[in-house]
């Protein structure tokens, strides 16, 4: 059976396929959704198309042109990437406030294919813990290697939040001038979205924001698109990215290195080694919401 | 001081990081937004190597393009022992045609991995599969190397520039969904090279 069949929450949600960086005006992306060969391009400067493309005859940054373009899908502009829906999106594209607020920096700092399924990658995301280990004098050092308590919640708009979270972090940002006591709110408006907000070091009463936007290409692999919009005023567009993908690229052999590449969502699976109170939370969420596409139940096991 | 112009993701600009750090030579490094930004496309990076690729070194008026030339010439010009670059003919001809092996690497195992993590328009089933023909013959080379007691690619006692140039996008393979399962010899290889005195990551690479 097709993977996405059993879905109708995944098939019904809106989903990031490319990054507005990487869509120059006509020239055809192409890539995969949820098992679904697709195209996507940029017409003109307001005008972006996606469409099903599934005898995959779109080449990667071939001329756009009307006689290639397939039944076309529900596309939406925001967040600095191009969301789609294989089916009938049942839900607006969450909402993220922060993204038109004044004075704040969006950059996209990179699409990055993982051998992974896209909800092991949200979950690493959400890990605290990893902080020392993997990005060692960025976002951690040892002996600070203590997760303190934090509060997980489901709010109104049923989305985790995880808030209290605190880590002690060596390069917090780019713009971070030595370490310091780093706030985290950690909130998953989505199965395969993740938002972080933390302590901005140069304005430490105000949050930075950085998302992790997951494209589920299948089950076993997803595209990493991240998206910043931050304070800082003063870094190049290139630093800026770099910082991101560094870090980035620091969990991209954890994330790869899973034997089983879709998530547990049975909680006598891999407890209590990896799961932390959020990624717990997180696995009982995604059990609530009926989402299968990328997990194991306790049935599959 | 020297500059590089860098990619952190870049094995091939990695190779340079190393050496310099085993050498104790302090780099400036300049970022050149690879990807997303396609900044070695751009007319201002054309004009400091018109072919469009990281890495760069400038060392005073010298500029020099290709990892592996650079290597050689920091090797040549720092290394006061010559333990990296050693001036014996039969080793520089090894090395050579090492350098150019690292070259073979990187046009079949980094391809997969800019295929499967950038979005590549590469035929993977062919890059991958070259890259096990690349892998077989190192695996080889080096198991008869360790039979003969010697315990790196082109000399018996200390690493040259021919281990790091190769050492790069073997160790990121996994990437391009390239598997190292196969290559008992090569594993302790790598092993071998994180264990240099002084040894640094990039991301992708863990120490040892």
């Amino acid at each position: 059976m097709n993977a996405t069949a059993r879905d109708p929450v995944i098939c019904n949600d809106w989903h990031p396929v490319a990054g507005c960086i990487d869509l120059p005006i006509g020239r055809v992306h192409s890539t995969v959704l949820l098992d679904t060969p697709i195209a996507v391009a940029r017409r003109d400067e307001q005008t972006y198309l996606v469409w099903l493309d599934p005898e995959h005859r779109c080449r990667h940054h071939m001329p756009l042109d009307a006689a290639i373009i397939g039944p076309t899908l529900p596309a939406t502009l925001r967040y600095g990437h191009l969301w789609t829906s294989i089916d009938e999106p049942r839900h607006p594209l969450f909402s993220l406030p922060e993204a038109d607020e004044a004075g704040r920096r969006p950059c996209h700092p990179g699409s990055i294919g993982v051998h992974t399924g896209g909800l092991r990658a949200i979950e690493n995301f959400l890990d605290l813990a990893h902080f020392p280990f993997v990005h060692t004098g960025i976002l951690g050092a040892e002996p600070y290697t203590e997760v303190l308590d934090y509060t997980v919640t489901i709010n109104d708009a049923n989305e985790v939040v995880a808030t209290e979270c605190r880590f002690v972090q060596p390069q917090a940002a780019l713009n971070a001038t030595g370490a310091a006591e780093i706030h985290y709110i950690y909130r998953v408006p989505r199965p395969y979205t993740a938002i972080l907000y933390k302590t901005c070091p140069l304005q430490p009463e105000r949050f930075d924001v950085i998302a992790l936007f997951v494209q589920p290409v299948t089950e076993t692999r997803c595209i990493a698109h991240q998206w910043i919009c931050i304070l800082d005023s003063s870094s190049s567009e290139a630093a800026l990215r770099q910082f991101q993908l560094t870090i980035f690229g620091q969990d991209k052999p954890i994330l790869e290195n899973h034997r089983e590449k879709r998530l547990p969502l049975d909680p006598r699976a891999e407890m209590p080694v990896r799961a932390d109170a959020t990624s717990s939370a997180y696995r009982r969420w995604l059990a609530g919401l009926g989402v299968r596409y990328g997990t194991i139940s306790a049935s599959q096991q | 001081m020297i500059r590089l112009y860098d990619y952190p993701m870049s094995g091939n600009c990695y190779k340079v990081r190393p050496l310099a750090a085993f050498l104790g030579i302090e780099l400036a490094l300049i970022p050149v937004d690879f990807y997303p930004g396609r900044a070695h496309r751009d007319a201002a990076f054309l004009a400091i190597n018109p072919l469009g690729q990281i890495p760069v070194l400038e060392d005073g008026d010298l500029r020099l393009r290709d990892a592996q030339a650079i290597l050689v010439y920091l090797a040549a010009k720092y290394d006061g022992t010559r333990t990296w670059y050693p001036s014996h003919p039969e080793t520089m001809g090894k090395i050579g045609m090492w350098l150019a092996f690292a070259e073979r690497i990187t046009a079949t195992a980094s391809a997969a991995r800019l295929h499967d993590a950038m979005q590549y328009d590469f035929d993977i089933e062919r890059c991958r599969a070259e890259a096990h023909a690349a892998l077989q013959i190192l695996d080889e080379h080096l198991w008869f190397a360790e039979a003969g007691g010697a315990a790196w690619i082109a000399t018996n006692d200390h690493p040259t520039i021919a281990d790091i140039a190769c050492f790069p996008y073997i160790m990121l393979s996994e990437e391009g969904g390239i598997s190292r399962e196969d290559y008992p010899a090569i594993r302790r290889w790598t092993d071998r090279v994180k264990g240099i005195k002084g040894f640094i990551t990039m991301p992708g690479i863990f120490p040892r």
